[in-house]
């Protein structure tokens, strides 16, 4: 018990030095935490697919597109269970840096598809019914400040012009990552639109959602789509919705891995000041622990008081560091949410916070407690400051 | 009277564990901040090089990039029959009707699929964008399935050499030529024909017009001339403007992210200056007091710890600094969201940068330095002499 007692007097004995070590140390952790969601919010996508549905897309890029006639096609094809489509809209509200996904889908079969997206069953007959509605996820109605009702304009940049669309409905996320920044709306009305306009891109879809009947068919069906559209005009690639979400996140690799590398960054700078303040402290305490030695207590004794209180100062900064991360990670998302589906803080970013906050104690306490130890009684004794 | 400047390098050396874990603190974040500063640059760098002042692009209006934007053949020549597109010494006009179409190809090492952007080009595209030069074989002719490949798309992507085949569209294409387009976006891009693509993609209209302005001055005129004909629905922009259009939201998300990790990560720092002076000055009490009893005015023993917290922060930011230029070497490709396609820079270091980097440490220092220095120069002379 004196131990204990003694370790958070030492700790506390500069008050200021601690308040610094340990102010640094949530920082640290609290960027980290921040840094951790961002990363995983870029993963949400991922993370949010189901293993029993496939996407098919043209082969050779994704702004290629596909006959809507595949679509009788591919329902042919065994283990297929239900068939629905839709097409990128790419069109933004009012300005251009209000960006949002929107896709034309075809209502019935994408709401079957995705029991993750939440209707209120009114809702939900009042989108079906009405071929010029269109649905947006909760984010991304108060992001906008839209209410049920009203006439949402959106301008068109592959499909250039003014679209106009009548909110029927506001869907929300079945589970946490679940993307709730959506906007969706028919595919007919679109493609009604594009008959008058352009025939030439009319009956055209950008991607086919499969939902297969078993999760060990997936690979199987992907093959057998893919041989349905192979020698033709416009070949499919099918694959997985993860593999399919994750092609996306590959594409901007090259920012996740800088993102990964500022994360380790940030865990050396702290450790380089823990390790300071531990260093600074074990030496001017070298007397004390040569009186120690003195009076009999062992190496083990000495280590003991030296990794103690770096770590009480980690844990201390950890804690403040974690419990700093949620409103942080709430404003964060306030102010640049629409660049993320979505942003929350995981247990295992919480976890990893613990784990490094030990680490950190742990590496930081070795160079003063080999010194501390090693040092002769005498010497330890003479040496001032 | 002020305190020998060697009196603050001395102090520094005596602590070696202290003041390297102090600088190396400090020499992570001015790396970080350098990283940005060069990464930011090294952007801007690529789209000032890629576009030219003097070129006009002419894309759909609200299209914003070349890739969802469409001229018909009949708009198309609307446009190239306008005085002021410029007349080259062959006698025809600096004009060419492109292309722009994206297909996914491997990437080398990972397999990965990733965009890369074929553009068709005419007979003049090669003459608008002078900074292209072909270094192996040629370019494709007129009329035929020949493709020329840049230098990055070569370098990162799986099967694209010259003398290779290409099959996208139904058909097999032949690289007959590699060009290397410096710095620029070209770099990431396959170029053919533009009347066999079209076809072979089914697309019957081009995507973009660009050509040479005969009097850039005049810019303003033919922008109005264009932008209000009711023939067209288009805009017209420097081809310079285009492309920073284009990678807009990316240099401003790379400069938020960057900016915010900068400001937390040098708190962290700043703290780390901060306990490792303080240190200093409460183990050097009695050295104080006998300074200032010797006749070492408050000003001087201030001036004195400053000194020794901006050396500090000088040595980590060169430290930084010197890692950081390292960078130069590597070159990073990430995907343009505006645009979809790839985007290829590298980090650029320049003696602003350099500078800006160096005064960040410093203010750094300073802000780590100030509090301290406070607290030695406002010691009393008894207390602190008795205090040893």
């Amino acid at each position: 018990m004196y131990i204990i007692k003694l370790l958070i007097k030492n700790t506390f004995r500069h008050k200021l030095r601690t308040c610094l070590t340990v102010l640094s140390v949530a920082i640290a952790i609290l960027a980290f935490g921040l840094l951790r969601t961002v990363i995983d919010a870029w993963y949400a996508g991922v993370q949010a697919s189901s293993v029993n549905r496939l996407v098919a897309r043209h082969a050779v890029s994704m702004i290629l597109t596909l006959p809507i006639s595949y679509k009788e096609k591919i329902r042919q094809i065994e283990g297929v269970k239900i068939v629905s489509y839709g097409t990128w809209f790419g069109a933004f509200y009012i300005e251009e840096k209000n960006f949002f996904a929107n896709f034309a889908v075809d209502p019935k079969s994408f709401l079957e598809l995705y029991p993750e997206y939440i209707l209120q069953p009114d809702e939900k007959s009042a989108f079906l019914r009405d071929k010029k509605s269109c649905v947006a996820g909760a984010k991304l109605v108060k992001r906008f400040g839209w209410k049920i009702g009203d006439i949402v304009t959106l301008k068109g940049t592959i499909y250039p012009g003014n679209w106009e669309f009548v909110l029927r409905g506001i869907y929300r996320g079945k589970n946490k990552n679940t993307d709730e920044s959506q906007f969706f709306f028919h595919f007919d009305y679109l493609n009604e639109t594009l008959k008058k306009t352009v025939p030439a891109r009319a009956d055209q879809v950008g991607y086919y959602m499969i939902e297969v009947a078993s999760a060990d068919l997936v690979a199987d069906v992907a093959i057998r789509i893919d041989k349905t559209f192979h020698n033709s005009l416009a070949e499919t690639l099918t694959e997985t919705e993860k593999a399919f979400q994750l092609g996306f996140v590959s594409m901007s690799d090259a920012i996740i891995t800088a993102l990964r590398l500022v994360t380790f960054i940030v865990i050396v700078i702290i450790l380089a000041v823990v390790a300071n303040t531990i260093n600074m402290t074990a030496r001017e305490r070298i007397g004390e622990y040569s009186v120690f030695k003195t009076l009999g207590f062992g190496g083990w004794r000495i280590a003991g008081l030296i990794f103690g209180e770096s770590l009480i100062i980690t844990m201390i900064g950890c804690t403040v560091g974690i419990i700093l991360t949620f409103p942080s990670a709430n404003a964060f998302a306030n102010t640049v949410g629409s660049y993320f589906p979505t942003f929350n803080v995981t247990m295992d970013t919480i976890l990893l916070d613990i784990m490094f906050s030990i680490l950190v104690g742990m590496l930081a306490a070795i160079i003063p407690t080999y010194h501390s130890i090693k040092i002769p009684i005498a010497d330890g004794l003479r040496r001032i400051g | 009277m002020f305190i020998p400047f060697s009196y603050s390098i001395k102090n520094i050396l005596t602590r070696k564990v202290t003041t390297i874990l102090t600088a190396s603190g400090m020499a992570l974040v001015v790396f970080v901040f350098t990283t940005i500063l060069m990464m930011a640059h090294g952007l801007e760098k690529t789209l000032i090089d890629t576009g030219s002042y003097d070129n006009g692009v002419v894309i759909r209006k609200g299209s914003g990039a070349e890739v969802m934007s469409w001229v018909s053949r009949s708009q198309a020549s609307i446009i190239e029959s306008d005085p002021q597109v410029a007349i080259g010494i062959d006698g025809k006009p600096l004009f060419a009707k492109e292309l722009n179409v994206l297909i996914t190809l491997p990437k080398k090492g990972d397999n990965k699929q990733s965009n890369v952007t074929i553009r068709g080009i005419g007979d003049a595209s090669m003459k608008l964008r002078p900074q292209i030069q072909l270094i192996e074989g040629r370019m494709p002719k007129p009329g035929s399935s020949e493709v020329a490949a840049g230098l990055s798309v070569v370098k990162r992507f799986q099967g694209v050499n010259i003398g290779r085949n290409l099959r996208f569209g139904m058909r097999d294409w032949n690289i007959v030529g590699i060009f290397d387009a410096g710095n620029t976006g070209y770099n990431s891009e396959i170029w053919g024909d533009n009347d066999q693509l079209m076809q072979s993609f089914r697309r019957p209209v081009y995507s973009s017009l660009i050509f040479k302005l005969k009097d850039s001055s005049e810019f303003g005129k033919l922008k109005e001339r264009i932008e209000k004909d009711p023939r067209m629905n288009h805009e017209i922009k420097r081809e310079t403007k285009y492309y920073a259009d284009q990678s807009e939201m990316m240099a401003k998300f790379l400069r938020i992210l960057g900016m915010s990790l900068t400001v937390i990560f040098s708190l962290g720092a700043v703290i780390g200056a901060m306990i490792t002076m303080y240190a200093a000055v409460s183990s050097r009490v009695a050295e104080i007091g006998t300074m200032r009893a010797l006749g070492f005015q408050r000003r001087s023993i201030m001036g004195a710890f400053l000194l020794e917290s901006l050396l500090l922060s000088l040595t980590g930011g060169l430290a930084g600094l010197f890692f950081a230029s390292f960078l130069q070497f590597f070159t990073i490709s990430t995907m343009n969201f505006q645009t979809f396609s790839e985007l290829a820079f590298s980090f650029s270091l320049n003696l602003n940068i350099a500078l800006k980097s160096l005064m960040f440490s410093l203010v750094m220092g300073f802000v780590g330095g100030v509090l301290p220095a406070l607290r030695a120069s406002r010691m009393n002379i008894v207390d602190a002499l008795r205090q040893a």
